[in-house]
């Protein structure tokens, strides 16, 4: 379990990292802890790795615009402890079922956003949220909706010559409530199915992970906001939204039933924080 | 606030200041190996080409199944079934991770460059995976030359079995399957090895049994007397797991000869969750010849284990390690058994913590609940019913229960765990449409493996004469400096229990020493350390055996003592006594120190009197009694001492999620005289995750076609912190054993056989009003719903 080798550059800005993904056969490095363990595994070896830790800039962590900044260098745990976090609840909400504490002090927001696992948080409360995923390349800087973000498992829409740079989460409204839920095999694993809900009055936007090859976003008009009338229709949002074989850990059926019960549980209290 | 860590290795091991295999450097220029291994269940190599790894830079040696096939001798096996065991493959690879090449360099780094440049020509062959499937005359054989994929094959028979099953007024049936699971040691394999002048000499963190000894000497042609095995003092768990280290042990001594330098090769994870070892994987039918009244009159056991590709010893030992206590903590006067062992395309098995206790109570107390559900009788109640209640109490199969208080232990148990309680919460829940179940298991724990069972895998008229197999010798020596400080040495291999504490306040205990003048040393060198072809940790020996042997060592010590006190006190030496590190006459009340009675043996062994006895070291041996060999009729005492668990679980299950919640875990152990109830409820509190682990979380499994699907711990889950902080009561019994000088019995393994059966009968309790039938492992949220869904497509 050692990697094959590989070179590694530090550049000093973004646009020089630019330049050597535009160079080919390299790959972000930030976190590393999901990279790393590919690397170590050699299920993946590219020939660069480019570490943009360091790159100035990309620690920024503010509000601005009503929205919260998120850089690419900043640690899961770093926002996790933020003030700033609390401005955006389904960030705080979601951050503890990211990993473990140990991990988070290591992983980033934007590099969860950008390894695109089909069972990771972050990219699901980014679509629910329909945060904007900023993108330099040699063509210049672009924003992707976060909703548009994933094209599949493990793939974004960003090129293998962009860099994410940083990810804007709306700010919460009043009038707002937000639910989030997973369900894993132990605490800290990729769930097998889990939800993130925000709800406005009786409009809800949720985005279902786990369960299918990127987030899926729905949007729905709670009628009646109690678990139990909800039950049904989101018993058959999941069957049309389970689109996976399923494992050991999960079947397929079982993963709808989850998503089934977590969206109703989910959507009932952000009503009621909505409605507070 | 401060206290003193409960064990005397904690300051070192959590300062970072203990050394494991890694952190040795034992000789100058060693070299780093990595290990090519099959992608393939099951293929035919046609051809393996070395060259381009060879000439890659950095590389000192390549070895591939010619160097192998010339240099070593299969394995020996406790079965003359043909199916030969080598330490990679030569021919045919058998399952995945099977090693086929190892490359030797300079760094790992270099090491795993070179494996991917080695050119091996597969031919894929057929698979047969399932266990059940292997037992059929369709299954691909994966050894042709033995005719079969069943690898032993015996039946027994104590007592009436038929007469009692033609008279019972209920026969009570159950198929149940046991997973492959494994204790995950934070350590992996480690071994460093040098093919030298003279002797082949090892580093390994190997923990017994030491039989492999002479296994792994055997295999690569050299006498045991030049084979040399040094195990670090720290080993990072183990669990039985390392006992399957030794073919690697034979691997890097032939790499060290072929790169003509030492050779280390530290076993990376996914490599230890491949291809290291794992408890066997069991299906099993059970019978119950049951009374009106709910005795079980006689059982009918039908075993059969899956080892994997091969019959890698100590295996078949998982069919037999429990024969003397096949019939648990029941009186049981009759008893059928068939155990078998086939070979399958997946990883060869071996030693677990609960070794063959895990499968066999699965079986014996599902049926346990089964007999209840048939007669009507409460869970309890028929358990109680035929519990073993006079001891010493010999089984049918010639187990020889030492000790015990069944139903006392019982009886605690349901007080202490609140067996009311917890019904009432299940009352409630159902009553609200929630579940909620409650799961028992009684279990008999030996200790101190009586290595004679090995025999049973061959029928008693094919045994050699002269050639028997008994016993489970410890051997212990004991010294004391000039200082009168004692040093025992133990070469007991720990893999963190804590031995070196319990024996130093053994042997303090014993001596009347305060503990600060002994120390525990804890050493393994097959050169200069007393050893026994039964040493090493394993079958929760260190308790009954270990302790015992410290016992004679400082007892035999004691009269070089007492001769020097004798010179001191102008007394004979004859009846002194030893207290507060001091020796004292007790007719005249005079006294001196123990260290100046030492120090006259040390400095002044003239004025000793002629014939006194002088040893400054020496060796005490226990050699237990009751541990004689298989007799004629294949019944075996197969441990020296049995101890008893009694468990209780209370689940709740969310009925929307199926999550699975333990509402609480209650057990009750009887370990004979308890040394250290610290270190006790360590051993406890460990065994019981481990179970929880096979009970709800860990497997490893295979897809239909042979490939691992858990190799890493994306899919390999362990219980952690998260996963166990359930409510815990625990409690004891107190039966020693009159067979140890201390009373003690084994305890590191009991919960690890209870607990996943306990955690069954909790899960099928709590879904009985579903109509769900529970008889696998493991039981977690998806399996559940699973079974749910085939219930309603049954109806």
């Amino acid at each position: 379990m050692k990697a094959a080798p590989f070179a590694y550059c530090r550049p000093d800005s973004v646009d020089e990292a630019v330049d050597v993904l535009a160079g080919g056969d390299a790959k972000v490095l930030a976190g590393g802890q999901s990279l790393v363990p590919v690397l170590a595994m050699r299920l993946g070896r590219p020939g660069t790795l480019v570490d943009i830790t360091r790159l100035p800039g990309l620690d920024s962590l503010v509000i601005e615009d009503g929205q919260l900044h998120v850089g690419a260098a900043v640690r899961q745990r770093t926002i996790e402890r933020s003030a700033h976090v609390a401005s955006v609840p389904l960030v705080a909400r979601a951050l503890p079922f990211v990993g473990h504490r140990e991990l988070r002090s290591r992983g980033t927001v934007c590099g969860s956003l950008a390894h695109a696992d089909p069972a990771a948080e972050l990219p699901a409360v980014a679509a629910c949220l329909g945060a904007s995923v900023l993108v330099r390349g040699p063509r210049g800087d672009r924003v992707v909706d976060a909703r548009e973000f994933v094209t599949g498992a493990m793939t974004t829409a960003v090129g293998p010559d962009e860099l994410v740079t940083g990810v804007r989460f709306p700010v919460a409204r009043d009038g707002e409530g937000f639910g989030f839920a997973e369900i894993a095999r132990r605490h800290g694993d990729f769930a097998l199915a889990g939800v993130a809900v925000r709800v406005r009055g009786d409009e809800a936007t949720l985005a279902a992970f786990g369960v299918s090859d990127r987030p899926v976003v729905r949007e729905l008009t709670l009628d009646d906001p109690t678990e139990s009338a909800l039950r049904p229709t989101t018993d058959a949002l999941a069957a049309d939204i389970v689109d996976t074989d399923g494992d050991a850990h999960g079947s397929r059926g079982y993963r709808a039933r989850l998503l089934g019960v977590l969206a109703a549980r989910e959507l009932a209290r952000a009503h009621r924080e909505a409605h507070r | 606030m401060s206290r003193a860590p409960a064990r005397d290795e904690d300051a070192a091991l959590v300062t970072g200041a203990a050394r494991f295999l890694d952190d040795l450097d034992p000789l100058p220029g060693t070299l780093v190996a990595a290990v090519v291994r099959s992608p393939h269940p099951h293929a035919r190599i046609r051809s393996v080409d070395l060259e381009a790894a060879r000439a890659h830079p950095g590389v000192a040696a390549v070895i591939g199944p010619d160097e192998v096939r010339a240099a070593v001798r299969p394995f020996p096996l406790s079965t003359s079934t043909p199916m030969p065991y080598l330490p990679s493959a030569v021919d045919v690879a058998r399952y995945v991770g099977e090693p086929v090449a190892v490359v030797v360099a300079s760094d790992r780094y270099v090491a795993e460059d070179a494996c991917e440049l080695v050119e091996v020509d597969y031919e894929p062959l057929d698979v047969v995976v399932d266990t059940r499937a292997a037992l059929t005359d369709e299954a691909v054989l994966l050894h042709p030359e033995a005719g079969t994929n069943i690898a032993t094959d015996r039946t027994f028979s104590f007592g009436d079995v038929d007469g009692a099953f033609e008279r019972a007024d209920h026969v009570v049936r159950g198929e149940y399957t046991f997973p492959r699971y494994s204790s995950v040691p934070m350590e992996c394999y480690g071994v460093v090895a040098h093919w030298g002048v003279e002797t082949v000499e090892v580093w390994a963190n190997f923990h017994g049994p030491f039989t492999m000894v002479p296994v792994a000497a055997g295999a690569l042609g050299v006498p045991v007397s030049r084979f040399r095995l040094h195990v670090p003092a720290d080993i990072g768990g183990s669990f039985g797991i390392k006992s399957g280290i030794y073919p690697y042990v034979v691997l890097m001594a032939l790499a060290s000869r072929h790169a003509g330098r030492p050779v280390r090769w530290t076993e990376d994870r996914v490599e230890h969750l491949l291809a290291s070892s794992s408890g066997a994987g069991r299906v099993m039918a059970f019978e119950a010849a049951v009374s009106s009244g709910g005795a079980v009159e006689a059982l009918r056991v039908d075993l059969v284990d899956d080892v994997g590709a091969y019959l890698r010893p100590p295996e078949p030992s998982t069919l037999y390690r429990c024969f003397g206590n096949i019939t648990g903590a029941y009186d049981v006067p009759a008893v059928g058994i068939r155990a078998r062992a086939v070979v399958t395309n997946r990883a060869p098995t071996g030693l677990n913590r609960g070794f063959g206790g895990q499968q066999l109570y699965f079986g014996l107390e599902r049926l346990m609940d089964a007999v209840a559900a048939r007669t009507g009788l409460d869970v309890a109640e028929v358990r109680r019913r035929n519990l073993v209640r006079s001891f010493p109490h010999r089984t049918p199969t010639g187990g020889l229960y030492d000790s015990g208080d069944y139903p006392g232990a019982l009886d605690l148990l349901l007080a202490k765990g609140g067996y009311d309680e917890l019904r009432s919460r299940q009352v409630q829940a159902r009553a609200e449409g929630a579940y909620y179940g409650v799961g028992l298991a009684l279990v008999v724990d030996p200790s101190g493996t009586n290595i004679g069972y090995v025999g049973l895998a061959t029928p008693a008229p094919e045994r050699k004469p002269g050639r028997d197999k008994s016993g489970s010798t410890e051997i212990v020596r004991a010294s004391v400096d000039l200082q009168g400080v004692v040093t025992v040495l133990l070469g007991s291999v720990p893999q963190g229990q804590g031995h070196a504490t319990v024996a130093r306040r053994v042997a303090a205990a014993r001596l009347g020493l305060p503990v600060e003048q002994v120390r525990a040393v804890v050493d393994m060198d097959t050169a200069s350390t007393p050893w026994t072809v039964t040493s090493g940790s394993y079958s929760s020996r260190f308790a009954p055996l270990v302790t015992s042997a410290v016992v004679a060592a400082v007892d035999r010590l004691a009269e070089t003592v007492w001769a020097g006190a004798s010179v001191l006190l102008g007394v004979p030496p004859e009846g002194l006594e030893l207290a507060d590190g001091s020796v004292r006459d007790p007719a005249s009340g005079a006294s001196c120190l123990f260290r100046h009675a030492a120090g006259v043996v040390h400095w002044d062994p003239g004025s000793l009197p002629a014939g006194a006895p002088a040893r400054l070291a020496t060796e005490g041996e226990f050699v237990p009694p009751e541990a004689v060999a298989a007799t004629a009729e294949d019944r075996i005492n197969s441990s020296l001492c049995y101890g008893f668990v009694a468990e209780m679980v209370g689940v709740r299950i969310d009925p929307d999620t199926l999550v699975v919640t333990l509402d609480r875990v209650a057990t009750v152990h009887d370990a004979g005289t308890i040394l250290d109830p610290v270190l006790l409820e360590g051993q406890v509190l460990g065994a019981l995750v481990h179970g929880l682990g096979g009970a709800a979380y860990e497997e490893f499994r295979y897809s239909p076609a042979g490939q691992p699907t858990s190799a890493t711990f994306l899919d390999y889950l362990c219980p952690t912190s998260a996963e166990t902080a359930f409510d815990l009561v625990s409690d004891h019994v107190s039966s020693p054993s009159p067979l140890t000088p201390l009373g003690a019995k084994g305890c590191g393994e009991g919960s690890s056989m209870s607990l996943p059966v306990a955690y069954a009968n909790a899960v099928a309790d709590a879904l009985a009003p579903a109509g769900v039938a529970i008889d696998s492992l493991p039981l977690h949220g998806s399996v559940i719903h699973e079974l749910l869904c085939e219930r309603t497509s049954g109806l």
